[in-house]
């Protein structure tokens, strides 16, 4: 069997970088393995601009941020194989990858970085009921018909969720002839952010409907209209406020999970949470050597905080490589009062980095909190914020001395306390 | 006249109401910081936007590249500029920041390519 010492799965920007900085940690034997024509992952199919502002200081589309990461791979001469795609990854680290070039090739490997990114929530997640008929896509779908394919799926549009994915094709679609009737939102709040709220429905005058859902899809052959209708507090859709829309098009853009069939099979421990790998700071998964990083791990917001996270990941794969023992006892870290998950979710024991960075989100909107690290129930990290919202990712950084404190401690908790800030 | 708008500066979305009767001195109420004003100001006396879209090319290893208006444009201009776009056919091999058209309907500001495009 062929040996690589680092096969890195997915080429798009979590893959990429993952691989820049694993290379210039002085490792030379790596493999991206990437299952479309090209590399640059959905970033491709992001034509929109607000890409980039952390990285390069500069705002690029997504095909752009891409490239500039391509050209990083370029540069290094880092080998990569497009048009495979992998079909399992075994708990001893045989990746197994097909493509009609090389047929089915297995690979040892040292150390594996799953950067696969993650799907979109199809009809079938949400149940919507009624008919089947063609018209029904999930955001995602769309935008690649649209911008790759050149192919606009239909000419009068529902949105469903209001999720970034779907604001962006609320006004992709209707840059390109196709009228939107409305964009329908289970919750009582958008996870998109104000600023598409404003570029991509108000500046073209698409009503948002909080609190409302589609409840059945109308049209045999072709979708011919949905049926929407108020939810209660409980999220049930209300009877009485039932309304016909006709279109022909119904887009979904109602959540995004993590791409784990690959790291179930290594037998990787997931989180019910986020739907990723349980990973510690290393971004280890509970199988040594196995790494995640990316929307494979957590959905991201910004691909910024993709590059970096997996910049981070290809660093400490080169470490477990070279030999660095990244297995110690691990310290859960309990999410509280509002916190609804944090990665890393455990911490090692021993290793102090100058810094370390926690994301997390939390599950409601929030205002007037501060974000607080607790060592033992003691606050040893403290940020107020005028407001959290659950579209809206935070990151924290603690120093070395910070980290040495939470290390030493029995119990490490990420809270909100509330109402302190005023 | 008086106008309600949220601003888009950072997640705390301020509703902010504009009152521009008087254009030497337009008044914003709303706001929690100084960037809500500026924000205000600017839509309601030069609204611009960054238009991205694609544009069909030839020869090419795919059939659409992606552009995007340079800097933003005037935000009225956003659907006759898509309409120049639409009777655009460029020939491959296309590349990142190859101008696609030049001084969009007259505003000075170019559509580029965003994404390589190589020759079949």
């Amino acid at each position: 069997m062929k040996k690589i010492k680092l096969v890195i799965v997915g080429g798009g920007p979590a893959g990429l970088a993952a691989a820049k900085s694993a290379y210039d940690a002085g490792e030379r034997d790596i493999l991206i393995l990437e299952r479309e024509a090209e590399l640059g992952g959905i970033l491709n199919q992001c034509i929109h601009n607000g890409f980039g502002l952390h990285t390069f200081k500069e705002e690029l589309t997504g095909p752009e941020y891409a490239a500039r990461y391509i050209d990083e791979v370029k540069k290094r001469k880092i080998n990569y194989k497009l048009e495979a795609t992998v079909i399992d990854v075994s708990n001893d680290k045989v990746v197994t990858y097909v493509s009609a070039q090389d047929g089915l090739v297995q690979i040892q490997a040292k150390a594996i970085i799953l950067a696969c990114g993650c799907r979109e929530r199809p009809r079938g997640a949400i149940n919507i009921a009624g008919m089947r008929g063609a018209g029904v896509f999930s955001a995602g779908t769309a935008q690649k018909l649209v911008n790759i394919d050149g192919y606009l799926p239909g000419k009068e549009v529902v949105i469903l969720g209001s999720g970034d994915i779907g604001l962006i094709m609320a006004r992709r679609m209707t840059f390109e002839g196709a009228h939107v009737q409305a964009v329908v939102e289970l919750m009582p709040y958008s996870s998109g952010l104000n600023r598409n709220i404003v570029q991509c429905l108000n500046d073209f005058g698409i009503p948002l409907y909080f609190s409302h859902t589609v409840v059945n899809i109308k049209g045999k052959d072709r979708v011919e209209g949905v049926v929407i209708a108020q939810v209660d507090e409980k999220l049930q859709p209300i009877k009485s406020t039932e309304r016909l829309i006709p279109c022909d098009t119904l887009l979904l853009s109602v959540g995004l999970l993590p791409e784990n069939e690959l790291a179930k099979n290594a037998e990787v421990k997931l989180s019910p949470t986020t739907g990723g790998a349980i990973v510690d700071e290393n971004l280890m998964t509970s199988v040594e050597g196995v790494f995640e990083c990316g929307n494979v791990l957590h959905v991201h917001d910004l691909v910024d905080f993709v590059s970096a996270e997996s910049e981070n990941a290809g660093k400490r794969a080169v470490d477990y490589i070279n030999g660095v023992s990244l297995t110690n006892e691990k310290t859960v870290i309990a999410c509280t009062n509002g916190v609804r998950y944090c990665v890393p979710t455990v911490l090692n024991r021993d290793e102090i980095y100058a810094e370390q960075s926690f994301k997390m989100r939390v599950a409601n909107v929030f205002k007037k909190v501060e974000l607080a690290v607790l060592a033992d129930g003691v606050k040893i990290y403290g940020r107020k914020r005028p407001v959290v919202a659950p579209g809206e990712m935070e990151n924290i950084t603690l120093n070395a001395e910070q980290i040495k404190a939470l290390k030493q401690a029995k119990t490490v908790e990420i809270t909100l306390i509330k109402g302190e800030s005023k | 006249m008086s106008r309600e708008m949220i601003c888009i500066n950072c997640p705390m979305g301020c509703h902010l109401t504009v009152d521009d009767t008087d254009k030497s001195n337009i008044k914003v109420t709303g706001n929690t910081c100084p960037r809500g004003v500026t924000y205000a100001v600017n839509e309601v006396t030069a609204p611009k936007r960054m238009v991205t879209g694609s544009a069909v090319v030839v020869g090419g290893t795919i059939p659409m590249v992606s552009v995007k208006t340079r800097e933003a444009i005037p935000k009225e201009l956003i659907f006759k500029s898509l309409e120049q776009l639409k009777a655009v056919r460029l020939k491959a091999p296309v590349r990142i920041g190859d101008v696609v058209i030049g001084n969009v309907c007259g505003c000075g500001v170019d559509f580029i390519a965003t994404k390589n495009v190589d020759a079949e």
